[in-house]
């Protein structure tokens, strides 16, 4: 009776572990990217700071009015960062060097391995063949993490809408463009041709020769080509690129490598833990062992069930 | 109350009124007074009033939140995505919960049943700060509706945050499922009691699972972001370690916690079994809770030694890093064991909400304080998200109440379950053959009808 009655007590409390069990994978060693991935190259170096990117971007995403218009260059006063809004916006950095302010564009940047989309958990996001990350904004339930996860501070959250808020950021143009093998919109647009789009690893080899031509005008550093893991967009810059705005503390290991730690040992307490502790709770059973002298019996629970 | 019970009125402590008649619901509902008695009570307690107060402003915009959306009641911050209401509402709540499964562990696994006066009250507080948790994290989701979406409509198993999803909702069931004995017995139902005793070692066993998981996971949530946590606060290797481990002082604090606050405010509702056995019961906790405080303080220290930090303690950030572990881990640490070998339960007790405190501050730290030490803005999060927070918990606070003034959880539910036990001991002790000498269970409910 005892016995039976602990199994099944077993059964039920393996079945309720279970449920939580599914497939709890987690991501591969290393992923170097899709080989046929798309990628656009940011020369930060011939970008003027006209904005027409973000107008573009504006136009074909069908996003609302911005508060100043797209020639207004008073928005360069405070530093920016894509949100809902905006899928992407161009910030002015070293504002007295002796070149001249450097201008960035700032959008999402599309990591090979990227931490939105290993954070969520209704799995939103796709990293397509084509490069970019794109995602289902039908199951998106709000919970931000992906905002948490991104190393760039690139998705933004809807919340002004009250019925159905979701995280938006740069897909690039994935939908209306790069499924059909044409660039972005803010790649067409650019009158400097400081974007360029195509295969990422022909852009990485792009990169390297203009550095390799122009060593005075450039930093020697493809930013992108390492970083977390690798992202769709490069840039080029003429100095370090922590004074333009980078975040150059980034490891080259992707995000989520951080997490396989804990996520490693989710498949040993499950394991072990029932084992254990039912072990545990049998051997407090055969000796009874009269703690604070409270209680003489310890068998009371097999009574009680 | 307090005035009620001198006055001669009785407790509703079982099924059966003072002149032997059966107690309804209506009656149990209301502590066996009339309503007019109940309203009485109610007006002349002060803490009402507070509470009146910030349900007359807090609710308002607490409905306000789902009509006009986010941005109005928060800061609606991109860089800042986790404000108060998972900083705080859902990171510190889910540790201070951990009790539940601890004290469920050691009456039913280690057969500690001298802990079990407050064992019920362990439990209740896992369940209610796991719901509350949940409701926190149902006012922050931009489309709460969505929430059974990780579980039936599209799963993201390599995240985190779906193991944490998992096993919050179903270690939810477990608890709801472990509270309901007390409430089965409140209501009239024993079969339903009997059914839930039948399957507590699984429950416990696989609340210990579900707990060390997601405690952990909770943790490892910010793992995702090494660059934006403030590395004192975070550690890729020790993360979900540093989460689970201080959540275990934590949890048993917070019983401590709630337990003195019952003890002084609600006297009347504990039975003689309490009152007796609560300074025994505080010390114990209170050894436990220091084992888990050395033990966090240890890998906290081990983790920022691992990655050689030492050099961050040298700036403002290490100064209000190391007033958390002083003030929050530390000093109680040296309280609680000064506590528990001079047997001095005020600074055992003082210890212990420094404890809460010291858990508290270190989600909040984690989540929002030091998060994006990088950037050049602090965030302050505006008055409506403050309000809400407010409200949320002054709403856990009357529930938490409306259940220990109610249910047994405090004291031990008077029952005639002697035809039952009979009934029940007679074929188990031939089974059990050499346990024959133990017909009556020494520690079961049914032996208090005998000394009250």
């Amino acid at each position: 009776m005892k016995r039976r009655n602990f199994l099944k007590a077993c059964v039920i409390g393996g079945a309720t572990i279970s449920l939580g069990k599914t497939n709890k994978g987690w991501a591969s060693g290393s992923f170097d990217g899709y080989p046929e991935a798309m990628g656009v190259l940011t020369d930060t170096t011939r970008c003027i700071g006209c904005r027409s990117c973000e107008a573009a971007c504006n136009k074909e995403q069908g996003l609302p009015e911005p508060a100043k218009p797209f020639d207004d260059k008073s928005v360069f006063e405070h530093e920016r960062r894509p949100d809902a809004k905006a899928y992407t916006v161009v910030n002015q950095y070293e504002k007295k060097a002796p070149g001249g302010p450097v201008h960035r564009k700032i959008q999402c940047n599309h990591c090979n391995e990227p931490a939105c989309l290993t954070s969520c958990f209704v799995n939103a996001y796709t990293k397509t063949d084509q490069g970019a990350v794109i995602y289902n904004s039908k199951v998106c339930v709000g919970c931000r993490n992906c905002m948490i996860a991104c190393p760039f501070n690139v998705p933004g959250y809807d919340y002004e809408s009250v019925l159905n808020p979701v995280v938006k950021k740069c897909i690039m143009c994935y939908d209306t463009r790069l499924k059909v093998g044409r660039p972005p919109a803010c790649v067409d647009i650019c009158p400097q041709e400081a974007l360029t789009f195509g295969k990422r690893a022909d852009l990485i080899k792009l990169a390297h020769e203009r550095i390799r031509e122009n060593p005075g005008r450039y930093y020697d550093h493809v930013y992108g080509e390492k970083e977390v893991g690798g992202t769709s967009w490069l840039y080029l810059s003429s100095t370090s690129f922590d004074k333009v705005g980078f975040d150059t503390t980034l490891n080259n290991e992707p995000i989520i490598s951080n997490v396989k730690e804990f996520l490693g040992m989710v498949p040993m307490v499950l394991s072990i833990w029932p084992a254990l502790f039912s072990g545990i709770h049998l051997l407090s059973k055969k000796t009874p062992h009269d703690e604070d002298g409270d209680h003489t019996d310890t068998t009371q629970e097999d009574h009680k069930s | 109350m307090k005035k009620m019970i001198a006055q001669g009125l009785a407790n509703v402590d079982s099924p059966f009124g003072e002149s032997g008649e059966k107690r309804g619901v209506i009656n149990k509902l209301l502590l066996g007074l009339t309503p007019s008695q109940y309203l009485l009570q109610a007006f002349r307690n002060p803490f009402n009033w507070i509470l009146g107060i910030i349900f007359a402003i807090g609710i308002p915009i607490l409905l306000g939140r789902f009509v006009f959306g986010l941005a109005w009641a928060t800061s609606a911050s991109n860089d800042y995505p986790w404000g108060l209401f998972l900083g705080f509402g859902l990171f510190a709540m889910v540790p201070l919960s951990s009790s539940g499964f601890q004290l469920g562990t050691a009456v039913e696994i280690f057969g500690r049943h001298d802990l079990e006066p407050l064992e019920r009250l362990a439990l209740l507080n896992g369940l209610l700060g796991y719901f509350f948790a949940v409701v926190y994290l149902l006012a922050d989701l931009g489309q709460p509706w969505r929430l059974p979406y990780p579980m039936v409509v599209s799963f993201g198993p390599a995240a985190v945050l779906f193991l944490v999803a998992w096993h919050v909702s179903t270690y939810l069931s477990v608890q709801i499922l472990e509270v309901s004995t007390a409430f089965f017995e409140w209501i009239g139902f024993p079969a339903g009691k009997r059914g839930v005793r039948r399957i507590t070692l699984g429950l416990t066993v696989s609340g210990i699972i579900l707990s060390t998981l997601h405690q952990g996971a909770l943790g490892a949530l910010f793992t995702y972001a090494p660059g934006k946590v403030h590395p004192l606060w975070f550690s890729s290797s020790f993360q979900w370690l540093h989460f689970f481990v201080s959540s275990l002082p934590g949890g048993l604090c917070m019983v401590i916690a709630v337990s003195t606050i019952a003890r002084k405010t609600m006297t009347w509702r504990g039975d003689r079994n309490f009152h007796a056995n609560l300074d025994k019961v505080t010390v114990s906790l209170a050894k436990g809770a220091c084992m888990g405080l050395a033990t966090y303080i240890t890998i906290k220290l081990i983790a920022i030694a691992h990655d050689n930090k030492w050099s961050y303690l040298d700036s403002g950030w290490g100064q209000w890093f190391l007033f958390e572990i002083i003030i929050g881990f530390m000093l109680p640490l040296a309280l609680m064991t000064y506590g528990v070998n001079t047997r001095k339960m005020g600074i055992i007790r003082t210890g212990a909400f420094m404890t809460v405190f010291g858990v508290v501050l270190n989600r909040v730290n984690t989540a929002i304080i030091t998060f994006n030490w990088k950037l050049p803005e602090r965030e302050i999060p505006p008055w409506r998200e403050v309000v809400i927070s407010i409200t949320i918990f002054a709403i856990y606070i009357v529930v938490y109440r409306f259940i220990l003034y109610r249910l047994p959880i405090l004291y031990r539910w008077k029952q005639q379950e002697a035809p039952e036990l009979v009934h029940e001991t007679v074929p188990n002790a031939a089974a059990a053959g050499i346990r024959e000498a133990s017909l009556i269970p020494v520690a079961s409910y049914s032996r208090m009808t005998k000394i009250d």
